[in-house]
């Protein structure tokens, strides 16, 4: 889309304030859907079904890296009951790979798998037994590669290529073809400043794999149009990044591509790249049957990216009265096979690789590699993540070194309004990095043993090993660790990030009804619920009804990098107000003879009427808006455009706003057998302001809890002599179940951020960034350990790796 | 795959004569993992649960007789006294809604060294009623683990009533996993008192290729505690023998390396659950300590 199409924008001020009619902004309003989630009457993707439909399957490399010498699907394909089975081969367009940014993923595996668990072939069948067993009867013959798992294999100088001849618009800067993507910040003179420092601290640190363990697998369903195109209903997280994607694969217009969301059970990233969309298009439309593609557990573990584990090497300096002096960091992320997001998890890892602390002299370099370990992209915090981790265990070694309390030497370098990231953006809207510190160090402490306090005995829920009843207070001993992390919010470096709102007012019955219509995946993140307050505050009317998500309407970008109540949030409120302006334009029309106000008065819609801004009631919407067509208006919304970082220096103003978050961990260890109970995970965080209170809690306990997870449990393990994954299922990849999620008090400041909607600040990742290191900071507060990687181990803590 | 629905015991053993491959089912839990995830495809199932007697417990002079079908939530609310290892063991199964379903002839059918079941039997001694329509046979314990996931039933062979010495004293059970609920044992022990045999029987779990017993660490612990008059005296054990107990159980581990733990681990956390239980169970029998069931 054109920039040119741009009408208002973001946070232009309007100088009227809609803020009286109820169920609107900054009420909690009730989730439209929650009921029936809780209930299990919600429709997921996985629950769709069409007369005459085939089940697809996929079937994947069982090896990481290898050419594949033949494929035999002949005994597949003679099987009873099976419609189609595709290869490489089968593919209809000139277009066979597909990806977000550099389109490096075949579509199907061609002549080589990079690695475990990529698609070779697919099955169509009327039963997904019959389905599975027709892939078990594909042969397909392997001839093994050499295999590139870490940098050292990556970079060696017979290091084999995971993508020969690359001409992505990263290849011609990177130092390696193995490396995606490679970005410095340099900022001030490191040589010079590290003179001025009186303690030096370093450290290596590692991030596991995690995965974003999204409950509702990855499902869809394509159904085959007369027209020649394909109707596909999937759970994604980005509806026109996927059209882009699959269309020019079938061979297809995008308008013959129609998409519409269905149920989404939860995405944390896991969702933008593309799974089972083509191949169930693909399917559907050689069968011309309906084709649904519903993974199992194990499958999706192989269905999507991960977050990237990384290896992360900093030096920091301070002089003795705790100032910092600067910072020298190297990032490696494991990008693995292909590229997906890698290159701007780059960008994020390295322009907040200092985290939300001042530092003038500053040289960061990340670099993402190409291995044949499954491929790494979009999560929770995206690339930010695995910096604070890193960062944040720096501070408290440096307090330490300082003998300094680590809470004060935080708050010495604590960034505010108007200092300079170390890419030279000014950070220009509230930072209160030292007072969200403050608030959750003021907070009283848990109790301690509070499992004695349930009378007899005691209470192995309150315990580190819960259940299992390991300890009765025997080698427990308690930790208290504090973090803090900085993250943008919006698509950042240059990219047109827009949103899109359509917006219709009309009268049915007698009541005016606005209907709001966006393709904003809606992942649980709670979207619908604050288009509806925004179009209750923005129109007056109580009555609001959410269109589908679909692609018959413009993008509404992605749902992730905490954007959306922002940007398609900003975009049903500009819609509004353009919406609004057309009800006024009518009433003048209609009834500005009638009362002078209609030309004098600052006009705003309501509780249903026009009302002066003196509250005098000039009409009803529903008087106003009687015999008119439905006022029907679809617009697009942008955010201030961003740059992208200097390839050599990394300055640019890259990011949008910026976004914070600080924990105190309270746990409690068992130190003989390593085992871990979280007592209480504090949080503070700027929200700007709360649209929707109870959601905003919600989002702050979740993005918590999945990063207590990575610090205690969670991590996908790739046998490093294979690549191959050696835990893809729940029993064996845990993610916290309710009696590892501890207390979780929310401290929430609203301090606006005046270029934004309603000076709100996107709030999703934040609270995953800190909450890890804060976690780690308290169990080496509790047994004197160094932990420099994720998740702790009871191994790790037992001296028994 | 054939769905074999036996309206009685009778018709059950039966049916298993008939079809020796037959695998049978009750709660499922383990079992519709397996079919699920495609690692096994029966050619018969065997549905056990219309068969009630195999839901039914009975408590008796010196036994309980326990159904093969009873589930974990009936142990834990109902046997708490009778057999507090195995309630305790039981309320660290899964979920609850598995606990619902799941029952401790699944644990012996699967004979899975993980199985959270296998070390309270191991310590409170349990014989394992198994018929066929041969006859019934009582299988002890401590020969039923075979192998990794093997028993001692014959093919043609169901389970159909665990007998489990009542309580004679406190009875401990722990099992280390690396979340706090709902977890795969990475290691599991189990320990009892038998004050009216002045013995000592332990269990340990996902530490050696089946369920075992530390039977040099009762040996031991049995002669000191003689040796002591400890049974008499109700002195507290001296950390000497409780070191010396713990290691011997921490020995009697034969663990492997895999994604869940390391074999170091595991033998030190067996170590560490052995002294500890030492120490509750201990405190139990002399009286000062919490009740018989336990803590969980």
């Amino acid at each position: 889309m054109a920039q040119n199409t741009r009408t208002v924008p973001a946070g232009t001020p309007t100088n009227v304030t809609q803020n009286h009619t109820k169920g609107g902004i900054g009420e909690s309003t009730l989730r439209p859907d929650g009921t029936l989630k809780v209930t299990g009457e919600f429709a997921y993707s996985s629950d769709m079904w069409h007369e005459d439909m085939l089940w697809g399957q996929t079937l994947r490399s069982t090896v990481a890296h290898a050419e594949i010498v033949s494929i035999d699907v002949s005994e597949a394909l003679a099987m009873s009951g099976v419609y189609a089975v595709l290869t490489y081969d089968d593919l209809p367009a000139e277009t066979k790979n597909y990806g977000l940014e550099i389109q490096d993923t075949p579509v199907l595996a061609h002549g080589r798998v990079r690695h475990h668990g990529e698609p070779v072939a697919l099955i169509a069948a009327d039963h997904p037994e019959t389905a599975r067993r027709a892939a078990a009867k594909v042969r397909i013959e392997y001839k093994e590669l050499p295999l590139v798992t870490d940098e050292a294999s990556a970079l060696a100088p017979d290091a084999p290529l995971i993508h020969e001849g690359r001409d992505d618009h990263h290849a011609g800067h990177v130092p390696h073809p193995n490396i995606v993507h490679r970005q410095p910040i340099v900022r001030g003179n490191v040589e010079e400043a590290r003179k001025r420092a009186d303690v030096i601290v370093e450290g290596e640190y590692v991030f596991g794999m995690q995965d974003q363990a999204f409950l509702g697998p990855e499902s869809g369903l394509a159904v085959p149009a007369e027209d020649g195109g394909v109707d596909l209903y999937v759970a994604t997280q980005w509806l026109h990044s996927d059209l882009r994607q699959i269309a020019p694969v079938l061979g297809l217009p995008e308008e013959k591509v129609r998409m519409t969301l269905s149920g989404v059970g939860g995405a944390f990233g896991g969702r933008e790249d593309l799974s089972m969309q083509i191949h169930a298009c693909l399917l559907a439309l050689r069968t011309g049957k309906p084709v649904k593609i519903v993974y199992n557990r194990f499958e999706s573990f192989f269905g999507h990216v991960h977050r990237h584990p990384a290896k992360l090497h900093y030096e920091h300096g301070a002089t003795k009265d705790g100032k910092l002096t600067h910072l020298k960091a190297r990032i490696v992320l494991d990008g693995g096979a292909y590229a997906s997001a890698s290159p701007a998890v780059v960008g994020n890892a390295s322009s907040l690789g200092a985290g939300p602390y001042v530092v003038d002299d500053v040289e960061i370099e990340a670099v993402a590699l190409y291995t044949n370990n499954p491929p790494c992209g979009a999560m929770r915090g995206f690339g930010a993540v695995q910096a604070c981790f890193a960062y944040e265990a720096q501070m408290d070694k440096l307090a330490a070194k300082l003998g300094m309390d680590p809470v004060e030497f935080r708050q010495i370098n604590a960034m505010e309004q108007g200092t300079l990231m170390p890419t030279g953006q000014v950070v220009d809207s509230p930072a209160p990095v030292a007072e969200l510190l403050r608030r959750v160090k003021a907070r009283p402490m848990p109790p301690e043993r509070q499992w004695e306090s349930a009378g007899e005995g005691a209470d192995v829920r309150a315990l580190p090993g819960g259940l299992s009843n390991t300890t009765h207070g025997e080698g427990v001993v308690r930790g208290v660790g504090y973090a803090v992390g900085i993250k943008n919010v919006g698509f950042s470096e240059g990219f047109d990030d827009y949103s899109t709102a359509r917006v219709v007012l009309q009268v049915i019955n007698g009541e005016p009804v606005a209907m709001v219509h966006t393709a904003m995946a809606e992942v649980g993140q709670g979207g619908v619920t604050v288009h509806a307050q925004i179009a209750r505050t923005e129109l007056g009317v109580t009555q609001v009804t959410i269109h589908p998500a679909d692609t018959q309407v413009g993008s509404a970008g992605s749902t992730s990098a905490s954007r959306q109540t922002y940007m398609t949030g900003g975009a049903v409120k500009n819609t509004c107000e353009a919406v609004r302006e057309k009800v006024l334009e009518i009433g003048r029309r209609k009834n500005g003879s009638y009362h002078p106000a209609w030309a004098t008065a600052e006009l705003l819609l309501e509780g249903g009427k026009v009302v002066t801004d003196g509250g005098e009631v000039l009409a009803t919407l529903a008087d106003v808006l009687e015999g008119e067509d439905p006022i029907d208006l679809e617009l697009e919304f942008r955010h201030r455009p961003t740059v992208p970082f200097d390839l050599v220096t990394g300055q640019g103003d890259g990011h949008v706003q910026y976004t914070f978050a600080a924990h105190r961990a309270v746990v409690e260890v068992d130190t003989e057998l390593g085992l871990v109970k979280v007592v209480e995970l504090a949080t503070a965080q700027d929200v700007g302001k709360a649209l929707n209170m109870l959601s905003v809690v919600g989002q702050i306990q979740g993005g918590t809890t999945q990063g207590l997870g990575v610090a205690v449990m969670e991590e996908i393990i790739v046998d490093p002599k294979t690549a191959k994954v050696r835990n893809p299922s729940f029993t064996d990849y845990l993610i916290p179940t309710i009696l590892d999620t501890p207390t979780i008090p929310v401290d929430v400041l609203e301090l606006a951020d005046p270029n934004a909607p309603y000076g709100l600040r996107g709030l999703g990742e934040a609270p995953t960034l800190s909450s890890t290191p804060a976690v780690l900071a308290a169990i080496r507060n509790a047994t004197g350990l160094e932990l420099n990687k994720t998740p702790v181990r009871p191994e790790a803590l037992t001296g028994t790796l | 795959m054939d769905f074999l629905r036996p309206a009685s015991w009778e018709e059950a053993l039966a049916a298993k004569a008939e079809h020796p491959t037959a695998v049978p089912i009750a709660g499922g839990t383990d079992v519709m993992v397996e079919i699920n995830f495609d690692h096994r495809r029966p050619e018969y199932l065997l549905d056990l649960n219309r068969i009630e007697l195999l839901s039914e417990w009975e408590v008796g002079e010196e036994n309980v007789r326990l159904g093969a079908s009873v589930p974990y939530t009936r142990i834990m609310e109902n046997l708490r006294a009778e057999l507090p290892g195995l309630a305790l063991a039981s309320h660290t199964v899964a979920s609850p809604q598995i606990r619902n379903r799941g029952g401790v002839g699944g644990n012996l059918g699967t004979a899975s060294p993980a199985g959270d079941a296998h070390p309270a039997l191991l310590a409170a001694g349990a014989e394992v009623e198994v018929e066929s329509v041969r006859g019934s046979r009582f299988i002890p314990i401590d020969a039923f683990y075979t192998g990794v996931k093997r028993n001692a039933l014959e093919p043609d062979e169901l389970i159909k009533t665990v007998h489990i010495k009542k309580a004679d004293g406190p009875q401990q059970y722990s099992k280390v996993g690396t979340r706090n609920a709902m977890v795969i044992a990475v290691c599991a022990f189990g320990l009892a008192l038998h004050p009216e045999t002045r013995t000592v029987r332990t269990g340990i779990g996902s530490a050696a290729p089946t369920p075992i017993r530390a039977k040099e660490a009762e040996a031991f612990l049995n002669a000191a505690l003689e040796e002591g008059g400890f049974w008499d005296n109700g002195k507290i054990i001296t950390p000497s023998i409780a070191k010396q107990f713990a290691d011997l159980c921490s020995g009697a581990a034969n663990p492997i390396d895999d994604v869940r733990g390391t074999a170091k681990y595991r033998r030190h956390a067996v170590g560490i659950m052995a002294r500890r239980q030492l120490g509750w169970v201990w405190e139990q029998y002399r009286g000062t300590g919490r009740t018989l069931e336990g803590a969980a």
